[in-house]
């Protein structure tokens, strides 16, 4: 009986960049405790559509298969998520899988998240230690201060938080709460901290923080639980300061 | 970049908000509540404000260019949106949402009311006194279009109010924030108690 049980796939499709989306169904034996990749992963070993005719294997990203990568998100029933963490016992049947809609889709499901490292060399999101000397060992981190930015640096680059904000979108250049967060964390950082001012300047504009319009789904939706919001509302506070800085004159800056 | 004109005007378009636009919005409604002590006494507070010194310069910088700032780059911030409650229903959602569509309906409920008010006024033909808004509000249709006019006003202060705090860092915290949302419905149901009621006053003198 159980061996006849199987599993309704609908995946959203798309040969490269630039041809047109499409739908095609799949139903595959079920198996215990599969993931959305396991089920993937038996369309490409016999890909096969559900009225029975051939077709190219489905296209998928993945890596870390234990959601710490973030490579493999997509939506799935309507929620961006990870595919790895995705059980198939747990979700709504059929199960539709479509790529991440704020990302430029490579093939199939897996999609370009090239915007969000870009974002990430744009606000500097390291502690620059390189140079011609031995710099010696670095200031140490209050432990309170090293529980939360432990929390921030979680952060897998998946996308999820940037698809469920309404003002990322094609109408602007908003960059995400997640390169957000990462200046939060790396201005919390000691040594990392040098570079403060300059990592709010960069973020003191419409593609930056004030993108944001406090919709707050990000908090909601990120598979980490990284508190996005409270970077967001910190970084309100530190720009504010940093622009009095700047404009008035404090003991860093003329 | 710093300072780029995109930071400055989002940064003056949420302290404007507040300052001055936001303190007018309680001044005006308060003004108006004198209503409900009859006519004589919101005669005699309308005419108050109306003999302030130099009025046309209080009206250009209090109201009239911080309103006009506000609106034209609110509209703009208003179609960058792009609506997803059908996925995310979460409540902040529907507070940014909400913040939105309100700021467009009470764009085009204070465009209405300040032409048939100050500019009539302005241009001698209509009188400042209570029988201008009762000619006005017993009317069913403008009775309800001021109606939802006013709610959509308090609404989107009440929760400007609250995204106010998050813009300038004031409100870090979740719980901070939690407690300014409390607030913020706080403010809503009073100053659209004295708004609506004033109305009610109007329409049906009582
Ligand atoms: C009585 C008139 C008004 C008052 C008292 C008012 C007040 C406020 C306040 C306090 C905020 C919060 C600022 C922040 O988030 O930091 C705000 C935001 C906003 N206002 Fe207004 N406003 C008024 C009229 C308008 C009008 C006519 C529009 C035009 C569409 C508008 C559009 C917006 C938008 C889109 C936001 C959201 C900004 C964001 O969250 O980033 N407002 N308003
Ligand atoms: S902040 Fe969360 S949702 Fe956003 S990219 Fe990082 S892990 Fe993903
Ligand atoms: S494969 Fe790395 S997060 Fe799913």
């Amino acid at each position: 009986m159980s061996e006849d049980k199987t599993i309704t796939f609908i995946v959203t499709r798309q040969d490269d960049p630039e041809s047109q989306p499409f739908e095609e169904t799949f139903e595959i034996p079920y198996r215990k405790n599969m993931n959305v990749i396991s089920a993937l992963m038996e369309i490409r070993r016999n890909p096969v559509n559900a009225e029975g005719k051939a077709t190219t294997p489905v296209y998928w990203d993945m890596g870390c298969l234990e959601e710490v990568c973030g490579a493999c998100s997509m939506v799935i029933n309507g929620s961006p998520r990870q595919s790895c963490t995705a059980l198939v016992d747990q979700l709504e049947q059929p199960i539709r899988l479509a790529p991440m809609t704020t990302f430029p889709v490579n093939r199939d499901l897996a999609v370009d998240r090239s915007r969000m490292f870009d974002s990430l060399k744009k606000v500097k999101a390291w502690v620059p230690i390189d140079g011609t000397h031995d710099l010696g060992p670095g200031p140490k981190m209050p432990e309170s201060k090293r529980q939360w930015a432990y929390e921030l640096s979680k952060c897998m680059t998946c996308g999820v938080c940037l698809e469920a904000c309404p003002n990322v979108n094609s109408k602007s250049d908003f960059i995400g709460p997640a390169p957000l967060s990462q200046v939060r964390l790396f201005n919390s950082h000691p040594t990392g901290s040098m570079n403060k001012s300059e990592r709010l300047q960069t973020i003191m504009d419409e593609e930056g923080l004030m993108g944001c319009g406090n919709a707050q789904n990000c908090v909601e939706s990120c598979p980490k639980g990284i508190p996005l919001t409270t970077s967001i509302a910190a970084l309100n506070r530190d720009t504010a300061i940093e622009s009095f800085k700047s404009f008035f004159g404090s003991d860093q800056r003329v | 970049m710093a300072g780029t004109r995109g930071y400055v005007n989002r940064r003056l378009h949420s302290l404007l908000g507040v300052v001055p636009i936001g303190i007018f919005l309680i001044q005006h409604l308060t003004v108006n509540f004198f209503a409900t002590r009859g006519p004589e006494a919101f005669n005699s507070a309308a005419h108050f404000m109306e003999s302030l010194p130099y009025r046309y310069v209080l009206e250009i910088f209090i109201i009239f260019l911080p309103l006009l700032f506000h609106s034209i780059y609110g509209v703009y911030i208003a179609f960058t949106a792009k609506s997803n409650l059908k996925t995310f229903g979460y409540f902040r959602n529907w507070m940014f949402m909400l913040q939105r569509f309100t700021g467009i309906i009470t764009l085009i409920f204070i465009a209405w009311h300040v032409w048939e008010t100050r500019i009539a006024i302005g241009f001698g033909w209509a009188e400042l006194n209570y029988q201008l808004m009762e000619g006005i509000l017993t009317d069913p249709f403008f009775f309800w279009f001021y109606i939802v006019g006013v709610i959509s006003t308090t609404f989107h202060f009440s929760n400007g109010l609250w995204s106010f705090f998050v813009s300038w860092g004031i409100t870090v915290s979740p719980r901070s924030q939690q407690i300014m949302t409390y607030v913020s419905i706080a403010v809503f149901v009073a100053i659209s108690y004295v708004g609506v009621r004033t109305l009610i006053q109007f329409a049906y003198g009582s």
